[in-house]
């Protein structure tokens, strides 16, 4: 009960913050879809970082540590600190400044004029919007069995299930519904300044409480008389096989670093980065993106290694997948909160892994809403059509539908879907070489950028197929040479056919036009 | 001009080695704890991450595109202009 509490005061707070907020809302349409370019270096560099770290960085990297052990942070989080920050300073920066000049919203409005070919718009729209729906879905199904799991036990006479960690708990269809219906409001009322803000003041709980329970479940599993004598307790416990790499493909470590290029394709982060006040904005994010990252990843790497040694008691057992002796990685992070610390911190914890959702939740839902009303109404209807209070009205409808519709989709349980998570990524990477040559390259024709987007979409579904539509979780693109083999990443062979599909068709058709080649490469006009 | 195209080179150049040094094959089976508490590997790339940010410092202060906050700018002044004429 004492965790409900404290995240019913946390999701009231959020509220509160999303409706002041609005109080500052100027009415028009950039202002609710961009914040009128307001944003500073700090709010900027809380909300890129909030919206790309997901619950996988709380929950996802202790379970995914304690299965594969302390390799997950170089395959996925330094990585990550290199090209995050890469795509920021190469791509996120650039755009913004054409965005400010020809007064882009979307992406698909970027690759529209930059190929001086509307129909592009219809082929890219889709494939966007079908790459982040199942992210949107693991975020919403991810809250409801996070709130069923920390609330087990309060309501036992009412909510009733088999399985003794989850009985009495808040469903799944309740809990999601209820972080649905938080983030909607926000999302509605404060747009994208309330976003902003409501993604600034969650990062820094998830973080906070992230480092907090770190501290707490270090002392507690350690048992020393000091912090840093629970520290060495509790390392010097992890088997070999967990605190090395020993099990880990080489060639796969390396190759995953192609899946953070994703951030240069994702829609919602090219929302974030026209929101800037300025280009220097975006300093302080490429610079305090990759600490921010280790700040949050070490803690949860070191427990879930800490988790897989004789430190943990025995009972309660660690979470099972139902109907199977495997330990459920997923809740590791969840069970060791609620069996090794205390209720008010366990309450704490959930609000820092549920803010970790919403965070990326609320900029998905409105990027959605504003590509709809951009790329769709806005773009077909005429933009004249519509006053600026109409179009953020329409915008608004199409947030509701969205988060109604994901909410739905959530209902079926497609616990599939997260077995789509890498796949959505591998995707977004494999665009990249479209909007880096599209920025880049003026060489870059309509039919390479076809070629490109059909090059992934027949890569992508083929490996897709292969892997079982995601059932084996394991899949590689394994290449033999010289008698050895070696495992790759799928993303590999999907971006090289889209990267070389682009080229070659690019060198093989005319070039742009010279007024297309004069507005993005040509020096501005004064 | 030629101070920002060596700092160009520099930063790229680092960016470059930190890729090279993310694929650690040194440390791959290296169980032993830095001062006693965290595995070397994740230290190693724990440093890294500190060192990823330093490179972007390093950017922002040699090869920050500064011409693009210029672009920006004189479009909304030209923009201005021809609004108020």
């Amino acid at each position: 009960m004492t965790q409900l509490i404290i995240i019913a005061i946390y999701l009231g707070l959020l509220l509160g913050l999303g409706m002041f907020a609005s109080r500052l809302f100027r009415g028009t349409k950039q202002d609710y879809m961009l914040a009128s370019h307001s944003i500073g270096p700090f709010l900027l560099l809380m909300s890129l970082f909030g919206t790309t770290m997901t619950a996988f960085a709380l929950v996802g990297s202790t379970g995914e540590a304690f299965k594969e052990g302390i390799g997950v942070y170089g395959m996925m989080a330094s990585a990550s600190g290199i090209i995050h920050s890469l795509c920021f300073f190469v791509i996120g920066i650039k755009l913004w400044s054409l965005g400010r000049r020809f007064g882009y919203t979307t992406q698909v409005q970027f690759f529209r004029d930059r190929l001086d070919h509307d129909a592009i718009g219809i082929v890219l729209f889709p494939i966007l919007v079908g790459l982040v729906i199942p992210y949107l879905l693991i975020g919403v199904i991810s809250s409801g069995v996070v709130i069923q799991q920390m609330t087990g036990g309060a309501f036992e006479s009412l909510f009733q299930t088999p399985d003794a960690q989850t009985n009495g708990g808040v469903p799944k269809w309740l809990g999601s519904l209820i972080i649905c219906c938080v983030v909607l409001i926000y999302v509605f009322f404060g747009g994208m300044r309330g976003t902003a803000w409501a993604n600034t003041f969650q990062t820094l709980v998830f973080m906070i409480l992230g480092v907090v329970t770190f501290v707490v479940i270090a002392n507690k599993l350690g048992g020393g008389e000091t912090f840093w004598e629970s520290l060495q307790n509790a390392s010097s416990a992890v088997s070999e096989e967990k605190s090395t790499r020993a099990e880990m493909s080489k060639t796969k470590f390396f190759t995953y670093l192609l899946i953070p290029l994703s951030v240069g394709m994702f829609p919602h982060l090219f929302q974030h980065w026209l929101t800037a006040k300025r280009a220097s904005s975006f300093k302080l994010a490429v610079v305090a993106h990759p600490i921010f990252i280790m700040i949050v990843w070490v803690p949860c790497v070191l427990v879930g290694v800490w988790a897989t040694t004789s430190l943990v008691p025995a009972t309660p057992a660690l979470p099972r997948i139902p109907g199977t002796d495997i330990v459920n990685a997923n809740a590791v992070l969840p069970f060791l909160v609620k069996t090794q610390t205390s209720a008010i911190l366990g309450g704490f914890l959930t609000a820092g892994i549920l803010a970790a959702i919403m965070s990326s939740l609320d900029s998905q839902f409105l990027c959605l809403g504003t590509m709809f009303e951009n790329d769709l109404v806005a773009h077909y209807l005429g933009k004249q059509r519509f006053n600026d209070k109409q179009q953020v009205l329409i915008t608004r409808c199409f947030i509701i539908a969205i988060v109604a519709l994901t909410y739905f989709l959530s209902l079926s349980n497609p616990t599939s879907v997260f077995a789509l998570g890498v796949w959505c990524f591998s995707g977004f990477s494999s665009l990249f070489p479209l909007v880096f040559a599209a920025l880049y390259w003026p060489r870059l024709t309509v039919a390479g950028a076809y070629a490109s987007v059909i090059a992934t979409i027949a890569c992508w579904s083929y490996l897709f197929w292969k892997s079982g539509f995601g059932a084996n979780r394991t899949y590689t693109v394994d290449i033999s040479l010289g008698g050895a083999t070696y495992e790759t990443m799928p993303v590999v062979t999907i971006f090289a056919c889209s990267l070389i599909a682009m080229v070659v068709v690019s060198l093989l058709t005319k070039p742009p036009s010279a007024e297309v080649l004069q507005r993005f490469f040509g020096p501005a006009k004064a | 001009m030629a101070k920002r195209s060596a700092g160009v080179y520099v930063v790229w150049g680092l960016v470059v080695l930190l890729i090279i040094l993310h694929q650690d094959n040194w440390f791959w089976n290296d169980p032993r704890l830095v001062f006693g508490v965290i595995p070397i590997g994740l230290f190693y790339h724990a440093c890294l991450s500190i060192a990823a940010s330093c490179t972007w410092f390093l950017a922002i202060k040699l090869a920050w595109p500064q011409h693009l906050e210029h672009e920006v700018e004189s479009a909304s002044a030209s923009a201005q202009g021809e609004s108020t004429r």
